[in-house]
């Protein structure tokens, strides 16, 4: 298990550093962030000073060795528009997109994996057919409209829930967080439900394809033939079969979840860091955007480690074949 | 009383492009301790009469009529509460391809366990001690190591010889046995028949051993039923029907077994392949490809005695086999 953890870990460390290259030259190359962030009216002079302020009058390569050496002890320098460091600012938003994917991927396992498991259960049956039709809408319809559709529903015309905002935050561990107050968590559900519903209709399609292969499996029959339960039978046998893929597909998405919540945050006026990426990108704030990404691929790649190692637990042949090799 | 009688049993699929009967008009007993061979060819019917046995006939095939009578009561009629009180404790089944049976993702002291506790109300460490116990008597070595494992750190004798366990846990009083040695090295093959034939003896089982393979069942079943598309078209003592086979196909299917009494003599073979359920020949189904048939097989035979406990479904039956018995 060591082994195999080390080994994931070197994976893990490679990504990020080839992530660090690619970001740095990406963000390079779509333009002058001089030339958004100066009055338009200054001269030559005033350019040229800004320009070496920021460091950018040097050749590309001195650049990057900075830009590296910096990484090197976690700095990835100060937000050009905000003057402050770029990481503290998006970790002050980093919450409330934590926040918001984590209930999210909640809410697409808790109802997507048994509406899945029961549609692969009875395909053919009235309830299995509208949940797939269910999940076909889920999946085509656009998220942003999805999510305009919730407020007009429930905030506008059932008055039942708050149609933007954060609401009232407590501090947990540091974080501050709405899960935790009645207010927070009435201002979080219908964000968290339109993130949600995407991913859900993935989960739904994946639990059942999934089911439907295992049902048909002999060790499914030989449980039946043991005298268990159709209850066991499903939640022991099946389940535990279909959710090796399941979870690393949401493993995998999870990161998408956290690092494209722009949407979702912009549609509910959501204060997390996908609309602060969408800022810096129009206002070129190159040390946000770069901090941003690299963030973002750390969280990617520190999710998939965790849910490689979740899935070692869940499938015993991953877990003792890699002591093994 | 015999333990299972099974009268004119029909299993048929309702598929999209028609129904297959797959089983249809099976009718056969087994008195307990009896271990009966149940022979024919892919798609013969006989795993689906095995299902049948145990009410696992999965959609869209079903028991559409006969009588499955158990112990005095027939379980087709009594519906699916009798047989899941029956499953696993009094009626068990083993399957074909031991490395599928066994969930690959539960350690085998958690497929024992709940085996246990689906019949019998007793504590966790009562049902791990049967488990613990069950693998001893099925022969396999450091059953406490076993238990803690994962079925892919078995090899698939091991994996058979754990699935005969849980078909043991409860001591049921008949075992169908879907032909549990076909995907296993001959050696291991060897050793999980003594085992079962051992295991009978001792316990008193009655077994229903599915096979396509004669030479397996030869010398382990007392009674043969060899079925061709979804009938039993010949019954006997195992011994009786291999040397004196009644019906053409029976005949047919010994003669194909390689016996190795002369070097390089041609194999005899039966012509054709087995019919498709959806498109049975009119008449006797094996007349297409039996060389003694002609226009009275038009007309399909019942399953009639020709002898003191032989029985054959055919209109032009081997019964010189008989008479030759009966001069000599």
């Amino acid at each position: 298990m060591i082994v195999y953890l080390v080994r994931r870990l070197g994976q893990s460390l490679i990504a990020v550093v080839a992530m660090a290259v690619l970001v740095f030259l990406g963000v390079y190359a779509i333009g002058n962030p001089v030339d958004v962030l100066i009055n338009p009216e200054a001269n030559q002079a005033e350019v040229a000073a800004v320009t070496q302020r920021l460091g950018l009058d040097k050749p590309l390569w001195e650049q990057f060795v900075i830009f590296i050496g910096n990484l090197l002890q976690g700095d990835l320098g100060n937000s050009f528009v905000y003057g402050r460091p770029a990481v503290e600012i998006i970790l002050e938003r980093l919450p409330a997109t934590m926040e918001l994917a984590f209930v999210a991927l909640v809410l697409a396992v808790v109802i997507g994996v048994p509406l899945g498991v029961l549609a692969g259960l009875k395909p053919d049956s009235i309830g299995g057919r509208s949940i797939m039709a269910g999940s076909i809408l889920g999946f085509s319809l656009p998220n942003f409209w999805q999510g305009m559709l919730l407020i007009l529903v429930f905030a506008v015309m059932l008055g039942w829930l708050p149609a933007g905002g954060r609401g009232q935050t407590v501090e947990v561990l540091g974080m501050r967080l709405s899960l935790f107050t009645w207010d927070g968590l009435q201002h979080l559900i219908l964000p968290a439900l339109n993130l949600a519903l995407f991913k859900m209709s993935l989960v739904i399609r994946l639990a059942r394809a999934n089911t439907r292969e295992v049902a048909l499996q002999d060790y499914v029959k030989f449980a039946r033939a043991k005298g268990l339960s159709a209850r066991r039978v499903v939640t022991v046998h099946v389940l535990k079969n279909i959710m090796i893929p399941v979870v690393t597909i949401l493993g995998l998405e999870l990161g998408s979840m956290v690092a494209f919540a722009v949407v979702t945050e912009t549609v509910f006026a959501w204060p997390g860091m996908g609309k602060l990426l969408i800022d810096s990108i129009n206002l070129l704030d190159r040390p946000l955007i770069v901090a941003y990404l690299m963030l973002t691929v750390l969280i990617i790649v520190t999710i998939n480690f965790v849910v490689d190692i979740l899935y070692s637990f869940l499938d015993p042949r991953v877990r003792l074949s890699e002591v093994k090799g | 009383m015999s333990l299972l009688q099974v009268r004119d049993l029909a299993t048929h699929f309702f598929t999209r492009d028609g129904v297959a009967k797959a089983v249809d008009g099976v009718s056969f007993t087994l008195d307990r301790g009896e271990i009966l061979g149940l022979v024919g060819e892919s798609g013969s019917g006989k795993s689906v009469t095995g299902f049948s046995l145990i009410g696992l006939v999965d959609p869209p095939g079903r028991v559409v009529s006969g009588k499955i009578v158990f112990d005095g009561t027939d379980l087709v009629a009594a519906g699916e509460p009798a047989w899941r009180t029956l499953r696993g404790k009094r009626i068990a089944m083993i399957f074909q391809d031991p490395m599928m049976t066994l969930n690959p993702v539960l350690r085998i002291d958690t497929q024992m366990v709940e085996t246990v506790l689906a019949h019998a109300d007793v504590s966790r460490a009562e049902a791990l001690e049967r488990a613990r116990q069950a693998l001893v008597r099925v022969g396999i070595s450091a059953p406490d190591d076993r238990l803690k494992s994962y079925p892919h750190q078995f090899s698939g004798g091991m994996r058979q010889r754990v699935a005969i366990a849980i078909a043991l846990l409860h001591e049921p009083d008949l075992i169908i046995a879907d032909e549990p040695t076909t995907a296993l090295d001959v050696t291991i093959q060897a050793q999980i028949l003594s085992e079962v034939q051992r295991l009978c003896a001792e316990t008193g089982m009655a077994l229903i051993w599915i096979t396509h393979d004669l030479a397996v069942v030869s010398g382990l079943a007392d009674r043969l039923a060899v079925m061709y598309a979804g009938r039993i078209i010949e019954e006997g003592e195992t011994a009786r029907v291999i040397e004196r086979p009644l019906h053409p196909y029976t005949k047919g299917l010994i003669e194909s077994v390689p016996h190795g009494k002369k070097h390089r003599e041609m194999l005899a073979q039966i012509k054709g392949m087995t019919p498709s359920l959806l498109n049975l020949p009119q008449g006797c189904k094996f007349r297409p490809r039996c060389p003694r048939a002609d226009d009275a097989c038009l007309e399909e035979p019942a399953l009639a005695e020709l002898a003191p406990g032989r029985r054959a479904r055919c209109v032009h039956p081997h019964v010189e086999a008989l008479q030759e018995t009966l001069v000599s």
